[in-house]
């Protein structure tokens, strides 16, 4: 909503020195959003005058055609004398009244005028444009030609009210009222502690059985229609210059007067009008639902197919208009028209005038559903005061005959259904106990007055609400009310004291550790939009019915290529790890936690709950069926160099096992213990890929898997070479957690040292030797480590070589030697048993 | 040798001279002085201190003295002795310390060697910048709330007071989930806000209920410079019995307070209109580079408040007792304080950053620099 100060101040006797920022700081503080104070005729100085064309001779020996004209001034010259000026337009005649910029003026735009030779001759000022002077378009793109009565000599920027500033409030959907001068003013009024002149208070004539027949056969729809006529309107009358300059500067164009009489009573009143053609009318008006299938074309030329809940305005013919929403071509008011031929102007000279109320959520369905937003929907959706629409008829009707000489017919018609004042009771010190602050009932009462209400009672308030206000229905409007005019900025700072809380849970100390222990291993966070093509699932060498290929798909993605929500976490991160390498950064180790969605069976259709109670808890489970299920998942990948070539020496790729480490990084935070098998799935290596796994339950539940990615996914993707993926499900690897850690016992006895060397066929895991090893060498084992694997000749073909160091250490002795050589003689036996390891060398 | 029972003076003994040992006691000092290294002293000291020196041999003959004169030579041999010991030990620990001196010069190295083995790595900025937030509240009492993010639209709109009609509910642009045959109307959407996990910490739990929730969020902005479809958001609940407007902005000063730092670090509510707050507010907190002090002053303009004084944050404002009734709370006995903002826009503001795509493309060169903590 934009609001010229200099329209606010017929309303609001502000003092003379309040500017445009002041009036925008009290509006704030108000609860007004006033996003900007713009300030029209910045950059423009005097000066400007009222000019007659004396004449005008044509200068052909240009490329363009040029006028050189005398233009009377009055005495605004000092000399009297016509002024000569230089001019390019051509909509303009002798004896024109024109704005002259004199030399010495300054337009926007830092344009000085003055003196100067130009075309041969001597160009004394400029005859301007509406654009030249910034007063924004009026359509025409020529020089402003002024009504013959306007006095010659006068100051230009007065009559043309050039100067001005105008506040543009961002209205929020409980302020409708405010989508009107009578509402900023009551606000503005109350901020400053000024009456308010109220434009609604007209005197108006009681109803009576002569108005045009209304007929409203949806009084849910519509409560409250009023019509009036004016016959006898001048076709010739056009808006004056203070009424297009207020349609200007609220940022609306002039069209014709009848128009923009009900445009301006719109801004003042808030209350949409709509005049239609009376000779254009065919029979009574009526209010009713739209047949389905109806067609309607309205005033922008698009014909619409209308909806059975659609609200239409009627005549004998059928619709004719959206009620609320936009008027019919059909009954549309006439541009005037000189007829050339005989001169005689020919335009609409009778109209009856609409003001009727509808109901929000009808106008805002209807505008939703046909996307036509107009001035008059946006202010039924946020409310309408409904007993304005008398007082805006009235309006209307006094400014069409003082206007465009119409006569108002005696006929008044107003259709309302019986409706009662709205009241809400609450407290006097609802308010306080809301602030926090003790406010009093004195003051409760007179701000809830101010607002517009009418208040009752002591203790117990009963507050009639003014029927502007919609949004004022609860004890909790009232205090906001109160509390707004009182100051936002008056509030005090206090701090509640909330019971002790527990801190972070299990699973958010997880995920934390979990980040950081990945960022410490060098892996960057990256955190990428979960939407994703179907097609990826392709790429990533899904099988045809892997379960990941289930996806969550979205009825408006924002592009149609990823309609679904991801089900791992790979296909955001590779992107990421390609556009880092597409920019140069080629050593890549990247990760990410974030949710995945799998839709499940989705028992369940979507519910519909009340909200004046609480759901019960099987209403609650109804409304989770429908959601997918919803895990966390990490997962990293890497590509380039894991560790950078240096002074030190070589550098190491990343590989396999740096995935897989990843993922014992993962598990080791989240204090479970994870198995490691070989593995094979879909978008991994198959010589490469490691299944994890956690003990769930006494079962083993695979968690995800790490490794090198398959060469077919590294090329459908676009990959670097050998990139590598870890993933697995955090919230299942959570779930595995061992619980409290029992500190080991520390032995203070030496350790002993056995080395062993076992050779196994190429396809025996390292971890299926170690468990036997662990198992054989029985509890004198402290720890063993694999510290080297061997392929070669000398083990022989299919072969390799494992050698562990195994240390031993007994908690109440120093071991023997024979101990400690039993020990691994058991430990190599099992091994060999479980494995077919045999000792190397023996 | 001589024998033992035979009586001689000392003076008849030739190595027991008195001038005979000073001058095996100053050869030996000239011969430790003279050693340039600790290979030359070691000869040296075999030479002068040895069982085969000339003091130890004269040291044998002592014994072959008579009674009274063994006494006196075996003081000047001792003497002396010990002054070649002493200046034996002197040397070495001097020819050591200069050895020592020596090694360390050539074991020096050039410690500005870069060792960017692995590279560091870090966590996004988002990420901690939230776990920050989380910390402030946790150690006030709160408790972290997280709920999913694919949600029913009974809890994102319906319980906070967003009937289908509302204009806020076509405000928010929404992404609704199809059901299982693709079709709209399934009751799903993305949540436009992290509001439904208080809906949800409120059908869980009995107040008093302090929770903070934070999570992404999504909305059908097209990604540019500053939108983007999927967000981060800190929404924060509080109810209890009598907490009012005044806790609300205690809360939210104490927040930019330990997040801002400082002196004179506050908060200014606006009043506006949100459907699940009333009274609602718009919240802004006094510009933590400024101070406010840019306002009105040509002289020191400040580029994050563009010299407004004050930087918008997000809305706020006391529960409307609607909500509270459709999730089980007594409004007549319970009162209840809640706000949200977007973690997006406080990291731009906080860090500089200048493109919300730097924060979504996930580069390495953006992210690397934010470490584990913010």
């Amino acid at each position: 909503m934009r609001v010229p100060l200099s329209w606010l101040r017929e309303y609001v006797d502000l003092p003379a020195t309040e500017t445009g920022r002041d009036v925008q700081t009290r509006l704030i503080a108000a609860g007004l959003e006033v996003e900007t104070v713009e300030r029209l005729g910045a950059g423009l100085t005097g000066p400007l005058v009222v000019g007659q064309v004396l004449t005008i001779e044509e200068l052909t020996e240009f490329k363009k055609p040029i006028r050189f004209c005398t233009v009377d001034v009055g005495r605004a010259n000092g000399t009297g004398e016509p002024q000569e000026i230089i001019c390019g337009a051509r909509n303009f005649a002798e004896g024109d009244k024109v704005v002259v910029a004199l030399p010495g003026a300054v337009l926007p735009g830092n344009f000085a005028i003055a003196e100067r030779k130009t075309y041969g001759r001597v160009s004394r000022g400029m005859i301007c444009s509406g654009d030249e002077l910034g007063m924004g378009d009026d359509g025409s793109h020529g020089i402003i030609v002024l009504p013959p009565e306007v006095e010659i000599g006068s100051d230009a920027a007065a009559l043309l009210e050039l100067y001005d500033e105008v506040l543009d409030i961002a209205v929020t959907p409980d302020r409708g009222y405010c989508l009107s001068l009578r509402g900023v003013a009551r606000e503005t009024a109350t901020a400053y502690g000024l009456p308010l002149r109220d434009p609604a208070l007209l005197d108006v004539p009681a109803p009576n059985a002569y108005g045009y027949p209304v007929k409203v056969a949806d009084p849910i729809g519509c409560d409250r229609f009023t019509a009036r006529t004016v016959v006898g309107l001048d076709p010739e009358a056009r808006s004056p210059i203070w009424l297009r300059r207020r349609l200007q500067k609220a940022g609306m164009r002039p069209i014709s007067l009848a128009v923009d009489i009900t445009n301006y009573v719109m801004l003042e009143l808030g209350q949409p009008l709509h005049a239609y053609d009376r000779t254009r009318v065919q029979g009574a008006i009526g209010v009713r639902r739209a047949e389905a299938g109806e067609k309607l074309t309205t005033l922008d030329g698009v014909t619409r197919v209308l909806d059975a809940e659609d609200l239409v305005i009627t005549d004998d013919r059928g619709p004719i208009g959206l009620a609320g929403v936009m008027g019919g071509a059909n009954t549309e008011i006439a541009d005037s028209v000189t007829d050339p031929e005989t001169g005689e102007v020919r335009g609409t000279t009778e109209v009856v005038i609409e003001a009727a109320h509808f109901d929000p959520v009808a106008v805002a369905r209807t505008a939703r559903r046909h996307k036509l937003s107009s001035e008059a929907s946006r202010r039924f959706e946020r409310g309408v005061d409904p007993q304005a629409a008398a007082a805006a008829a009235q309006r209307t009707v006094d400014l069409l005959v003082l206007l465009a000489g119409g006569t108002a017919e005696a006929g008044v018609t107003e259709v309302i259904a019986p409706s009662a004042p709205r009241t809400v009771r609450l407290r006097a010190d609802h308010p306080d106990r809301v602030a926090g602050v003790v406010y009093g009932r004195e003051t409760v009462v007179r701000r809830l007055q101010e607002v517009g209400c009418d208040v009752y009672g002591q203790d117990e308030l009963t507050v009639t609400v003014p029927s502007w206000r919609p949004d004022l229905a609860h004890p909790n409007d009232l205090a906001e009310e109160v509390i707004r005019l009182e100051g936002y900025e008056n509030l005090p700072s206090t701090l509640p004291k909330p019971p002790a809380g527990r801190g972070l849970t299990a699973r958010q100390r997880l995920h934390r550790r979990v980040g950081r222990a990945l960022a410490g291993a060098g892996y960057v966070e990256a955190l990428n939009y979960p939407f994703v093509a179907e097609q990826v699932f392709d790429q990533l060498g899904l099988a045809a019915d892997d379960p990941n290929r289930e996806v969550v798909t979205l009825v408006n993605p924002l592009s149609d290529e990823e309609p679904a929500m991801r089900t791992t976490l790979l296909p955001g991160l590779l992107g990421a790890l390609r556009r880092n390498d597409g920019r140069g950064s080629h050593d890549l180790a990247l990760f990410e936690t974030g949710l995945v969605f799998h839709p499940g069976d989705r028992a369940g259709a979507a519910v519909v709950l009340p909200v004046d109670r609480r759901p019960t808890d099987e209403e609650i489970a109804a409304l989770n069926a429908p959601l997918p299920e919803q895990p966390r998942h990490a997962a990293v990948v890497l590509a380039g160099a894991r560790e950078q070539a240096g002074w030190w020496g070589k550098g190491r790729p990343s590989d396999w096992a740096d995935a897989v480490e990843a993922a014992r990084t993962v598990a080791r935070e989240a204090g479970a213990e994870l198995i490691v098998r070989q593995g094979q799935y879909g978008p991994w290596h198959p010589g490469r890929c490691a299944e994890l796994a956690v003990a769930l339950d006494g079962e083993q539940r695979t968690v995800g898997y790490a490794g090198e990615l398959h060469p077919r996914v590294v090329k459908a993707l676009g990959l670097p070479a050998r990139t590598c993926a870890m993933e697995l499900n955090l919230d299942a690897v959570e779930r595995a957690s061992a619980g409290a850690l029992r500190a080991p016992r520390i032995s203070a006895f030496p350790v002993a040292t056995q080395d062993v060397a076992l050779v196994v066929e190429r396809d025996v895991p390292h971890a299926e030797v170690e468990r036997a090893l662990r198992e054989g060498a029985g509890e004198l084992l402290e720890s063993i480590r694999l510290f080297d694997v061997f392929v070669g000749s000398q083990i022989g073909e299919g072969k390799k070589s494992l050698a562990y160091a195994l240390r031993f250490r007994a908690a109440d002795r120093t071991l023997t030697v024979e101990e400690a050589s039993a020990a691994r003689d058991a430990a190599v036996a099992l091994a060999a048993e479980r494995t077919g390891a045999v000792l190397r060398g023996a | 040798m001589s024998a033992p029972n035979k009586s001689y003076d000392p003076v008849e003994v030739e190595a027991l001279k008195p001038e005979e040992i000073e001058r095996m006691r100053d050869e030996a000092l000239a011969a430790f002085a003279a050693a340039g290294d600790l290979d030359a002293l070691h000869e040296a000291k075999v030479a002068h201190t040895g069982p085969a020196s000339p003091l130890a041999l004269a040291n044998r003959e002592i014994g072959a003295l008579p009674p009274h004169a063994k006494a006196e030579a075996g003081k000047r041999v001792g003497q002396a002795r010990g002054a070649v010991n002493k200046a034996l030990a002197a040397r070495q620990a001097e020819l050591e310390a200069e050895r020592d001196a020596r090694v360390l010069v050539e074991e020096a190295v050039d410690v500005t060697l870069p060792y960017d083995r692995v590279p560091a790595g870090a966590r996004h900025p988002l990420t901690t910048l939230m776990e920050r937030i989380e910390d402030v509240f946790v150690g006030m009492g709160y408790e972290v709330a997280e709920g999913p993010e694919v949600e029913s639209e009974w809890l994102n709109f319906d319980a906070l007071n967003i009937a289908v009609d509302h204009p806020a509910r076509g405000e928010q642009d929404t992404f609704f989930v199809a059901d299982a045959e693709g079709r709209s109307g399934s009751g799903v959407v993305l949540r436009t806000h992290t509001s439904p996990v208080q809906v949800r910490s409120m059908l869980d739990r009995e107040p008093p209920l302090y929770v903070i929730c934070p999570g992404r969020v999504y909305r059908t902005d097209e990604l540019d410079a500053t939108h983007t479809p999927v967000f981060h958001q800190v929404e924060l609940l509080a109810v209890d019995e009598g907490l009012t407007m005044a806790d609300l902005k205690g809360t939210l000063d104490h927040m930019v307070q330990a997040l801002f730092g400082g002196e004179g670090m506050k908060t200014r509510l606006r009043p506006n209109f949100f459907p699940f707050t009333e009274p609602s507010a718009e919240m802004d907190m006094v510009c933590y580079v400024c101070r406010g002090e840019s306002v009105g002053n040509p002289e020191r303009p400040c580029r994050t408040c563009s010299s407004e004084g004050w930087i918008e944050l997000g809305g706020c404002g006391m529960v409307n007792p609607k909500v509270l009734t459709a999730c089980g709370v007594d409004p007549e006995k319970y009162s209840g304080f809640a706000f949200g903002f977007g973690i997006e826009r406080m990291l731009m503001f906080r860090h500089n950053v200048e493109d919300m795509r730097d924060m979504v493309e996930g580069d390495v060169r953006f992210t690397r620099p934010f470490g584990m903590e913010i």
